[in-house]
């Protein structure tokens, strides 16, 4: 490339940019949505590099944290990404890292997710990074993601600490042009000076790294070049100002810009929200008698603000939960200007339509086969594409990566010491999760003896965050060879004895497994039953596709009860008024009124929809949209009369 | 040049491809742009909005009100995603059904063309034929020369051609 050029980035991947170009030798990630392509996107700026980068998707949070650390001890530069709960499981090296500081620059992304879209909480990574004493980038856009990376290595260099650069969704997903240069060379070799009294710190030499840290943080809550940045009229001529940070402050400068306000109120944007700045925090105390702080999620700025006179969302004044969107941030703006005609009411998100599995997923029939062979079970789940099996009514819980089995174990326990009849507890746990965190759970099951069914869905992909490979796939990040971990191996050596396989789309197997599972937790010598769902994400471009493909078609034994659209929820199968698409073009392709096909697979459009059917419920026979249609024939299952059938077998 | 979009549909219609189109495009024509998506769970064929900004702009979130044009790929999306655009913007909806909007059957033209992936594509050229946008078709054309995987072109360009050619 030049040595400049101008690129559209995603925020994620200029903030893998921003690695790649600052001599990040080191990256390390366990997939979470909203930080999941940051890794993905050093893996493809770093065929370009000169030098190797070690880039992997690590088994989860902490191990990941863990070898980035390492690698920084020997005088590297590392980096580890992961989403705001990640943090939570990476806690532990997370906090004691800031008491033992580091060598080669060290930063933690840890995105955060207000709203929130896709997370269990909405929990602010820079008031964790306050708790564990770590300094705290918050960039408003994919730009400024990039510029803060190299900002954020210097700083940790200078100190010798962890740097948390701390992105949210908006940055994250938001698209921009943004200049890349050429990648710094830093030619490191890896020398790790030993030093027990620090890297292997006992408590008795904890007292005086406490102290250290603590004077680490007073120095840079000194640093003039980390200082809010100023924005209009300073100083102040009504003593009242606006202080914001992240995407936030984007919002509130465009906003102000458009209310023509930006020469009349000083603004004021937060790079760094913790430490914030001594001097800043003094000039505010003096010079301000007004101060609105514009900040998600958590009120971090605003607690280090101390005075009483902060409007924030400590204060109440602004929302104290949820994004905080441009219209929210300009009710709460025109309040603060005292210029509100009226409190607009927050406009609601309206749900719109939920999200479901994907035609041909094999969770789908792995859930429905769970639900119909036990009505009444106890369904732990977890996180991933699966959780969706809520809509199949077989998920009752999903709390935090690897909960479920642990869980199952709680339940058992629970049921099991009132005596009488325990109900079947099934849980369903995704390959990769399995991987994260299963394993501790799966062993404290086995050794309390507790008695329940694992499905383990393995799909061979981490499927929601983008397909990134797990452990048993046997390939890194960059798509080269690795060594392949068995996951039935594991099961075997965690001590379950009972161990089955079966592929989910073939449900009578599946439900006579589970069956079996079942008599075996019931026995007297019962214990965790495990089965392996295998079938792989449709989805995934790494799957060997299907060898057979099936065209189905709904028979006239069809009375319209809808169970497969209730039950099964596949969004190939659609009700006849639900579509407009399908008004006006059912093509009625066998002679029975019961069902038909939308015309996608014809290439051609039948001008009416069939005239009203002489048997009662007809009309509300499903429709089989053949444009979604993957053709896995698995449906065959699902109908109570056999309406569906096999209308036709190809090879694919 | 300052101009504001949304994209609006469910996960799974190729609303990505469509913000990458106009960020893309944007870049081609040497302006500013931010954009902004969503990812994960709700790509599962869930409801997905997306806003593009082009020029000067810090904030990626399209105000209430503000956007000059709406591409909505799927009907039923109206009523929730129409109060983005400007009451007197372009609103160019994938349906059959015709209303106080513009309209095009997409799904149905390129179904009719064995290819109903090519829906997205068939109504941005619909929009691009009239609304006035910050580019014009022979930029569009190079950025989806720039964008489509080479298996996809040629039915990415004849869905756009589609579109832009009807009435
Ligand atoms: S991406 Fe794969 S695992 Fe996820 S819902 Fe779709 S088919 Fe299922
Ligand atoms: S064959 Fe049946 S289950 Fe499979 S995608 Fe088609 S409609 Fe859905």
């Amino acid at each position: 490339m030049n040595r400049q050029e101008q690129r559209m980035l995603m925020g994620n991947e200029a903030l893998g940019r921003g690695l790649f170009e600052n001599g990040c030798s080191l990256a390390a990630s366990y997939p979470g949505t909203p930080a999941s392509e940051i890794l993905s996107s050093v893996v493809t700026f770093s065929r370009e590099a000169e030098l190797p980068i070690h880039i992997e998707w690590s088994i989860n949070e902490k191990a990941a944290y863990e070898v980035a650390l390492a690698h920084s001890y020997t005088g590297k530069r590392a980096a580890v990404a992961m989403k705001q709960v990640g943090l939570n499981v990476a806690a532990d090296p997370f906090t004691r890292s800031a008491y033992l500081g580091v060598k080669g620059g060290f930063i933690v992304i840890s995105a955060d997710d207000p709203g929130p879209y896709s997370s269990q909480t909405e929990q602010d990574s820079r008031l964790f990074a306050h708790f564990a004493k770590i300094p705290v980038f918050d960039p408003s856009s994919p730009r400024e993601a990039k510029e803060m990376i190299k900002k954020a290595f210097e700083l940790s260099e200078r100190y010798e600490i962890p740097v948390m650069v701390r992105p949210t969704t908006r940055v994250c997903h938001a698209r921009q042009n943004v200049t890349c240069k050429k990648p710094r060379l830093l030619e490191r070799r890896a020398r790790f000076e030993k030093n027990p009294s620090r890297w292997a710190a006992t408590p008795q030499f904890i007292y005086d790294l406490h102290k250290l840290l603590n004077e680490k943080m007073d120095k840079i809550a000194e640093e003039h070049v980390l200082s809010p940045i100023p924005y209009a009229s300073l100083p102040s001529r009504n003593k009242r100002c606006v202080i914001a940070s992240g995407v936030a402050f984007a919002h509130t400068y465009e906003l102000l810009e458009e209310m023509g306000l930006l020469d009349r109120l000083d603004l004021f944007q937060v790079l760094l929200p913790f430490p914030l700045n001594r001097r800043f925090i003094d000039m505010i105390q003096s010079d301000y008698e007004q101060v609105l702080v514009v900040e998600e999620t958590y009120p971090v700025i605003e607690l280090q603000l101390e005075k009483g006179k902060i409007q924030g969302r400590k204060s109440g004044f602004v929302p104290r939960q949820g994004e905080l969107t441009p219209d929210c941030i300009h009710d709460v703006l025109e309040r603060f200007l005292g210029s509100a005609s009226q409190t607009h009411p927050a406009r609601v998100a309206q749900p719109g339509k939920r999200p479901s599995l994907c035609p041909g997923c094999p969770h789908r029939p792995a859930f429905f086969a769970i639900k119909k062979t036990f009505p009444k079970g106890i369904f732990p789940s977890d996180i991933g594409c699966y959780t969706l099996g809520m809509n199949l009514g077989a998920v009752d819980t999903c709390h935090c990566m690897g909960a479920c089995i642990s869980q199952g174990a709680g339940f058992y326990h629970s049921y099991a010491q009132d005596g009488g009849n325990i109900p079947p507890i099934v849980v369903t746990i995704g390959d990769s999760t399995f991987f994260h965190s299963g394993i501790p759970g799966l062993i404290n099951a086995v050794v309390q003896d507790a008695r329940f069914i694992i499905a383990i869905l393995d799909n061979s992909s981490t499927a929601m965050t983008g397909h990134q490979p797990a452990p048993h796939l046997g390939i890194k990040a960059d798509g080269t060879p690795a060594p392949a971990v068995s996951i039935p191996d594991i099961v075997t050596a965690c001590g379950v004895r009972f161990l089955r396989q079966c592929d989910p789309y073939d449900v009578p197997a599946f439900r006579s497994l589970l069956e079996e599972a079942d008599q075996y937790c019931r026995s007297e010598q019962g214990g965790v039953a495990v089965i392996i769902s295998k079938h792989s994400c449709p989805v995934d471009k790494k799957a060997i596709g299907p060898e057979q493909l099936y065209t189905m078609e709904i028979g006239e034994t069809c009375d319209g009860c809808q169970l497969c659209l209730k039950q099964f929820e596949c969004p190939a199968l659609v009700a006849p008024e639900a579509d407009s698409r399908a008004k006006g073009r059912v093509r009625i392709d066998f002679h029975t009124q019961g069902g038909g096909y939308l015309s996608s697979e014809h290439g051609e459009r039948e001008g009416v929809a069939p005239a009203a059917s002489p048997r009662e419920g007809a009309t509300r026979a499903p429709l089989i949209d053949q444009a979604l249609c993957v053709k896995c024939g698995v449906c065959k299952h699902v109908c109570p009369k056999g309406a569906i059938a096999v209308k036709e077998e190809t090879k694919a | 040049m300052k101009q504001q979009i949304i994209v609006s549909g469910t996960g799974g219609q190729g609303i990505l491809f469509l913000t990458r189109f106009f960020a893309e495009a944007a870049m081609m024509m040497k302006l500013q742009v931010l954009t902004s998506e969503i990812h994960g769970m709700a790509m599962r064929g869930g409801t997905v909005v997306s806003h593009v900004k082009v020029g000067t702009f810090k904030s990626p979130l399209v105000r209430e009100g503000h956007a000059d044009a709406g591409l909505i790929l799927n009907k039923q999306n109206l009523p929730l995603h129409r109060s983005l655009i400007r009451p007197d913007g372009y609103v160019f909806v994938n349906t059959d059904t015709p209303g106080d909007y513009s309209s095009i059957d997409a799904s149905g033209l390129a179904l009719g063309a064995g290819a109903p992936a090519m829906t997205n594509l068939v109504l941005l050229g619909f929009a691009m034929q009239r609304g006035g946008f910050f580019c014009e078709a022979d930029v569009a054309r190079k950025v989806l020369k720039k964008l489509s995987p080479p298996a996809h072109l040629e039915l990415n360009l004849k869905g756009f051609d589609m579109g832009f050619a009807s009435s």
